[in-house]
Order: structure tokens, then sequence, then C-alpha cells
């Protein structure tokens, strides 16, 4: 079994209007090098499910996204991502604002084809109030209580990044959390995981313990090696973040000539592979 | 002179933040920002020893040795906690939360996620985060480093933590977990125990006037009859903050004296 290809070959299968859904948490463990691919490709008029990071802000500026559905969007170490700001203050998008918890609420429900799944979280919130289709669902037990029911968030594709995966689509993460990366996948119908390295499946225990393979090939109907293919987002343990490298791109989103000097040496490079020569000369 | 002679504004918030988490026994502290963290280290070194603590990544840290710690390098992991784990626990509710408002009014709904009109904002700013959830399921405060009246206002924006007007309108079952602690500003300690639960003025910081907190605050305040001055930590408190949990005096940045 060999489920591996390239960021070109799956952003191939996509197509314009898609709902894809990206793993990671802000600038964590993103798979920025399918996003560059789409950056790169002709898509338009997408609805991204993310915890929001630098595939938001970049997918934004690159005009790409038509709905956004997600419960923050941030860079971390500098906390207000400038060009997702830019792409709400405009008015260019459509926003579903959600609690972080209904985000895993929605996810989880749609892993678990179920229509939805019932909690406290979002209840007398503004989150109801521009989100008027949210409804909610009375306990049927004696307790009665009236409850938000989250909806099922069906996603047609996921992209998520891994440490380590083999060809057949097992994936590893190594640093300390597997964010909703699995629930992303469980959500989607058709998964895409790139990792820093493809190895042998029986070498999967040499790095971590049994508890770090939370993507079972099952889920995946891809797998792309894609080294450093989580830049400038941190890649635990095996890269940080590039703060520097992101301060530069956060810096483009307050001038428009920083931005197109951005995208030409950074974005409008013809491969993944371009990308990573032209970080190289910095 | 005595050390407790030149004690700063951010030693007072300090110690009223860490007060917030007096007496919550063995749950997750969870402070949002840079003086509510160092309240909570404080309270756990000095009188709330039981309370858990994350490393802000995925691990819960604890201290080493039961009494006080030489350095932040005596931290010992104890546990994992995952952001999914971390919004499980906020559904079962062993938790409290210090979060940051932009906003929050007298009701004391909170804003964090964008100023102006949902639809096109005049200033995105983070996303509504996990303050509606936070709110409806486990106890809650805020720090408010800068107490003005673009800070306190008549109505917040975006309710993303929920507010006493907001939480009567919903049902008492869906409302029982709801629990806004204290308010602690660079002036102020505020909290809702009034009868209709809208903010009442609890103590002020030393130095600090009724009528200079008034003026900063966009609503009408509870004042009750006989406003207490907030505290000035005790020795060790001070020892503590000052040689162990903030050596480098990063509190007098993000508050003046």
């Amino acid at each position: 079994m060999d489920k591996r290809m390239t960021e070109r070959e799956v952003v191939n299968t996509f197509q314009d209007g898609m709902t894809i859904g990206i793993g990671g948490w802000g600038s964590r463990r993103k798979p920025m090098s399918m996003v560059r691919e789409i950056l790169r490709s002709d898509l338009k008029d997408l609805t991204i499910v993310s915890y929001g990071g630098p595939d938001i802000g970049l997918l934004c500026a690159a005009g790409k996204v038509k709905k956004l559905i997600y419960g923050f969007v941030s860079l971390d170490s500098i906390p207000l991502e400038g060009h997702f700001r830019k792409a709400r203050q405009t008015g260019q998008i459509e926003a579903v604002e959600l609690d972080e918890s209904m985000l895993y609420w929605g996810l989880y429900a749609a892993s678990l084809r179920l229509p939805f799944l019932p909690t406290r979280a979002g209840l007398g919130s503004d989150v109801m109030t521009y989100s008027p289709w949210l409804k909610t669902v009375k306990s049927p037990y004696e307790d009665a209580e009236e409850l938000l029911a989250m909806p099922a968030i069906q996603l047609d594709v996921a992209l998520i990044h891994m440490n380590r995966a083999d060809q057949k689509g097992n994936g590893q993460f190594l640093g300390a959390d597997p964010y909703f990366d699995d629930l992303f996948c469980g959500a989607a119908e058709r998964s895409y995981m790139s990792c820093e390295k493809i190895i042998p499946t029986e070498a999967l225990l040499d790095e971590g313990s049994i508890h770090t393979l939370k993507i079972s090939r099952m889920l995946i109907d891809g797998v792309i090696e894609a080294k450093n293919g989580a830049h400038f987002t941190d890649c635990e343990p095996d890269y940080a973040r590039d703060e520097v490298f992101q301060r530069l791109y956060s810096a483009t989103a307050k001038d428009p000539q920083a931005w197109r000097d951005f995208k030409q040496r950074f974005l409008d490079v013809a491969t993944e592979a371009d990308y990573q020569e032209a970080i190289q000369c910095l | 002179m005595s050390i407790t002679s030149n004690i700063t504004r951010a030693e007072i918030c300090a110690v009223a933040i860490a007060d917030a988490f007096r007496d919550s026994g063995e749950i997750l502290a969870s402070p949002i920002g840079l003086l509510p963290s160092i309240g909570v280290r404080l309270a756990k070194i000095c009188f709330e020893k039981e309370l858990l603590m994350t490393d802000g990544i995925a691990s819960f840290v604890d201290f080493s040795e039961e009494d006080t710690p030489a350095s932040e390098q005596e931290k010992v992991i104890e546990g994992w906690i995952p952001y999914r784990a971390i919004f499980d626990l906020v559904l079962s509710g062993k938790r409290h939360v210090m979060m940051g408002a932009t906003q929050i009014d007298r009701y004391g709904n909170q804003n964090i996620s964008l100023i102006g009109e949902y639809k096109q904002p005049k200033s995105q700013l983070l996303g509504v985060r996990g303050a509606p959830s936070n709110t409806i399921c486990h106890k809650t405060s805020y720090w408010v480093p800068q107490h003005t009246r673009k800070s306190f206002v008549d109505q917040v924006d975006m309710v993303c933590g929920i507010g006493h007007d907001r939480s009567a309108q919903l049902s008492p079952a869906n409302t029982r977990f709801h629990h806004l602690h204290r308010v602690v500003t660079n002036l102020a300690v505020l909290d809702f125990d009034t009868p209709d639960k809208r903010m009442r003025l609890c103590s002020i910081h030393p130095g600090v006037s009724i009528e200079e907190v008034i003026e900063n605050t966009g609503f009408e305040l509870s004042i009750p009859n006989n406003v207490n001055k907030s505290r000035s930590p005790s020795l060790k408190e001070l020892q503590i903050l000052r040689e162990v949990v903030d050596p480098n005096t990063l509190r007098e940045r993000e508050v003046a004296s």
C-alpha cells in the first residue's frame, strides 16, 4: 500500500467552493506546504475551518476565502493575525465565529456521523446572535435542560501535518499536543497528511511511544513527505517556530508594498522546493 | 527602610489576583496574561498549594518543594493536558479562569473578539476564544490592566463571556455553573455581590480615590458605604513575589505605579 502524493497532486483534486479543514493550532504544526500549494492554485471561494493561524491569514490575503469558521485566529507569539484582521475589517469574508469548544464539538459530531452534540458552551453569548442558524435541543430526560445543539461541521477535505508517517497513512505526532487533527480527518470526506519524514511502519515506535500514533491509515487518503513543511509555524520537536520569518510575514499586513515583495519572493514560486530554497537565502 | 514601605501598585494587583484564587481547592487555575500568571503563582506558593497549573503548552506543572521554590526551574511535570483535555475540563467545571477583557459592562459581559459591527468590524481582535464556554461552565474572573471608560463600557460590542443579564435569560439549569467571581484592575477590585448582580466596587488600591474609579468607569457602579482599601502583601508574600515569582519585575511594565 502506497499513498504517497505530492502537494500538487493533492491540490489538483480540489474544487472551487470546497470546505477545507486545516489541523494544527494557531501558529503550531500547520500543514503549510499544502496551504502554499493552494496559494499557487486557481482555487477560489473556499470555506476554511481552523483553529486559525497564518494558514487563515495567507489564504485570506491571497483572496482564496469566501467563508471562515474559527474559534480564534492568532500567531501565538504575535497575538493578532494582521491579514485575517484586514480581511474581516474590509468585509471581504463571511465569518462564523465559534467558541473553541463548539468547534471541537462540531468536528467531533461530524467524525461520529451524528447530526449534533449537546453543550452549554455558547448559550447566552453573541455567538448565537450572529449565527442564528444555531439551534437548541431539550434533554428528553427528567432534567429537561435546553442545550445548544452544536451541528456537525462536515468537511470536504482535511489537511494535517505530522512529525512522522508511513506510506500507508499511519501518522505520528512527537510534540506535546495532538491538537484536533484526528477529528478534522474524521469529519472530512478525504484527508491528506503531510509529514516531516516518511519512515517504514516498523520504525514508527523508534522515536515515540504507542500513544503518539494518533492518526490511523483508515483516516488518510494521501501522504506527502514535506521536510520543514510546517514552516514558519512550529513542528516540535523537529523545529521551533521561525519567529524571524513570522515577524517578516506579519509586518506585510500593514504595508501593501511589503506584501507584494513577500508574495513575489516566497509565494509566487513554482514549487514547495523553490519556497524552501527561497527561505534559505533570508 | 522596611521592605513593605515601597510596595508598588503592581504588587497590590498581584496579591489581589492571588486572593481571587483563595479557597479554590484542587482545580486548574488558568491565568491569561502576565499579572494573572504572577498572581496565581503567588497564591499557589503562599496559601493555595493544591491548585493545579499548566505550563501553557500541554503539561500540568507543580513545584518540587512543598515550600518556597528557589526558582522557576524547580517546576516538575505532573500530568498531560493537551487542548482537547482542557475543553473537556472546562465542561467538567474543575477550573477557574482569569481572562482579560477588551470591554466589560456592568453585568460582567466581556468582549475580546472585535470592536464595531460583527459583519465588518472596525477592529478585529482575537475571536471569542473560550470565553462563552468558560463563563457558562465554571468560575471566571477578569483582569483589566487599564481601567478606563474604553474598557468599562455601557455595552460591549460582542458578548463573548456572558454576564448576569444574559444568564438571567437562560434557565436555572443552564446557568447553575455560571459564576463571575471578581474583576481586578489597576485601580480596584470589583465583584457582583449586589441584589441585581450589577458590578460593585469592592476595594480601591492604595493611592486611588473612589472618584478616580467612578471617573474611569463608563457605567454606574454600585458603591457601598464602606469601601475598603485593597490589602498589601504580607512580608512573606512580598519576598516570594520579588525573589521567586517575578525577580525581573515584569509586573511593573504592565502596571505603572
